[in-house]
């Protein structure tokens, strides 16, 4: 049943992501590509410092965009499975996601006449007497990127959060009150863990395909706000420069793909932590403990980034002193 | 009053989502060529001009041959897979349909240079038979996602009365499956035409010499003195689509009563 749906992914989407993936290893001749191996279009990518600043700056970005979305989105989602009626959620959920629906083009180059010099901000502001002069620093850079993506993706965070807040049984609330936990308290022991799941994948959902945007970058972004995508479009449509553009495009996904394992190995180790030291130590310090914890990985892997300045030393020791560091807790805290 | 500080939030934070589409009609109603405050006045003039653009007619026309063509053929598309994964189970199951699913989350402009490489490689020219292709990619997981609702409310005991009574398994799908999901298959229908008429990416990169709607707005936007007119044109997109989806969001309310099932939640 399933194989003509299969059969049209595997032909129009594995194969051509396949190709892309081969072509980031040939090499660009005049007018061809040249089925000559290589990894100078990686070594290119990686190292020239046009590509790695615009690599790092759509990472920043997606980063923000995800920190502002889920963050922003949490509350709604809180809001609309906690307080509101259960014959008037869908209603919500509507108006929700309706934006999304309309026009994305349109909807960007709006937010360059909210932000702009004599755009609604800046007049608005400016009416009240709040600034005299306009803002500049919320239009053609990084914040109006933010803005804008924060604003695009805000129903991909809403809806999996919600729907995991859905899912969680009424009762394990009240149970916490019974106990005798404020509400704080069972918000952050039960409602958040179990929420977890909705906010993963709200960040997967907003994080991977934030860091490929192009009409945005290029619509408010200005000349200092390009992202990996505007420069793949000129590599592939102007420069004629396929290998290269493939092999920045597979770049940025296995940025992707990094952030998100250190992500989640953090994750890992602030729930192993925060299950060892939770029982005995208040609230906030456990979370503390635990936050710390899951820090001193990062600490660990760009401290190995600047002393060794190799990233192979650096993904292969962080992930196995992360595994090391992930079992023993484990193992101690079955001894325990 | 029920949630306090969360309820001034949440209708807050609506107004931030809806900002851009509210300034949209300002705008576009305003008598000045610059799209910046104070106002001018009011005029209509921008909107008589969407009749007089021979290149915006091509692109409509491009964009609603594309749309309807896509949506057709993902909803098709998402039926197979929505059908297979909710009824049976078969090796592999998990990790092809998270390929199907795999454009929800990948980066447009993946999907977009991937396809533009190997169409460029077999030889076939651009044009919006490329964008459909790219267009059916995008939209099939949004179709399994509302079908597979659809399909999972069904309850199989009526599919077993029907073999019970001698259907045979067309007859059964035609007769017992297909008008109990019919409300599914049309929001799908309307959800994955408004997702085809609102892409841009692929378009921009597989349209070859033929634009559709969005890749028409976007060159607009270079010029200042079009802008008002592209703001005209997307405060009429923009009631189109609110019309659209209110016509696919009654469906799916409908197809959920129709098969018993409790509402839970919106079209993602």
């Amino acid at each position: 049943m399933i194989s003509p749906t299969a059969l049209y992914a595997l032909l129009l989407l594995a194969a051509p992501l396949a190709t892309i993936f081969a072509y980031s290893f040939l090499t660009d001749g005049y007018l061809t590509v040249d089925p000559i191996p290589t990894f100078s279009n990686y070594t290119e990518a990686w190292t020239n410092e046009v590509y790695r600043v615009v690599m790092l700056r759509s990472l920043g970005v997606s980063m923000s965009v995800t920190a502002a979305t889920v963050i922003l989105a949490f509350p709604i989602a809180y809001y609309v499975s906690f307080y509101v009626e259960p014959s008037r959620k869908s209603l919500w959920l509507f108006l929700i996601t309706i934006p999304f629906w309309t026009s994305y083009l349109i909807r960007v180059f709006l937010w360059k006449v909210i932000l702009g010099f004599n755009g609604v901000v800046n007049s608005g502001l400016m009416g009240l007497g709040v600034i005299d002069e306009p803002l500049t620093f919320i239009l053609y850079n990084t914040n109006a990127i933010v803005i804008t993506l924060a604003h695009a993706y805000a129903p991909f965070a809403i809806l999996p959060i919600f729907v995991a807040l859905e899912k969680i049984d009424r009762s394990f609330l009240e149970a916490g009150k019974d106990l005798g936990e404020t509400g704080f308290v069972t918000f952050v022991r039960v409602t958040l863990p179990l929420a977890m799941p909705g906010v993963i994948s709200a960040v997967m959902i907003v994080f991977i395909p934030v860091i490929g945007d192009y009409v945005t970058p290029h619509l408010v972004g200005g000349p200092e706000g390009k992202m990996v995508a505007n420069l793949v479009q000129v590599l592939y449509l102007k420069l004629d420069n396929y290998p290269l553009g493939s092999a920045l495009a597979v770049s940025s996904m296995i940025l992707v793909g990094m952030v998100l394992v250190v992500a989640a190995m953090q994750l890992a180790i602030f729930g192993v932590v925060f299950k060892r030291v939770a029982p005995a130590t208040p609230l906030l310090l456990a979370i503390l403990t635990a936050f710390a914890a899951a820090q001193a990985l990062l600490v660990v892997i760009v401290a190995l980034w600047l002393t060794t300045g190799n990233a192979v030393i650096t993904v292969g020791l962080g992930a196995v002193m992360h595994i090391g560091a992930l079992l023993l807790l484990r193992k101690k805290g079955v001894m325990a | 009053m029920t949630g306090g500080w969360f309820r001034i939030y949440a209708y807050g934070f609506l107004l931030f989502l809806y900002a851009p589409i509210l300034l949209l009609p300002i705008f576009a109603f305003n008598d000045g060529a610059i799209v910046a405050f104070p106002l001018a006045g009011f005029t209509t003039k921008w909107f008589d001009q969407l009749w007089v653009e021979p290149a915006l007619h091509q692109a409509l026309k491009n964009s609603l041959i594309i749309a309807v063509a896509a949506s057709i053929l993902s909803t098709c598309l998402g039926i197979f897979a929505a059908r297979a994964s909710t009824r049976y189970t078969f090796p592999l199951k998990g990790g092809l349909i998270g390929m199907i699913m795999l454009p929800l989350v990948l980066p447009e402009i993946i999907l977009a240079i991937a396809l533009l490489v190997v169409l460029l490689g077999i030889g076939i020219p651009l044009s919006i038979y490329t964008v459909i292709l790219g267009h059916v990619l995008v939209c099939t997981p949004f179709s399994i996602a509302v079908l597979t609702a659809a399909f999972q409310s069904l309850d199989k005991s009526l599919e077993e009365a029907a073999y019970d009574l001698g259907e045979t398994p067309a007859s059964t799908f035609r007769l017992i499956i297909l008008p109990l999901v019919t409300p599914g298959i049309i929001s799908s229908l309307l959800m994955t035409f408004t997702i085809s008429l609102d892409e841009f990416l692929m378009a921009f990169f597989l349209a070859g010499t033929q634009p559709t709607l969005p890749v028409y707005i976007f060159s607009q936007f270079r010029f200042p003195k079009s802008v008002p007119v592209v703001l005209a044109l997307g405060t009429v997109l923009v009631v189109a689509s609110i019309i659209l989806l209110t016509i696919a969001e009654y469906f799916r309310r409908r197809g959920i009563a129709k098969t018993g099932g409790k509402d839970t939640g919106g079209f993602l």
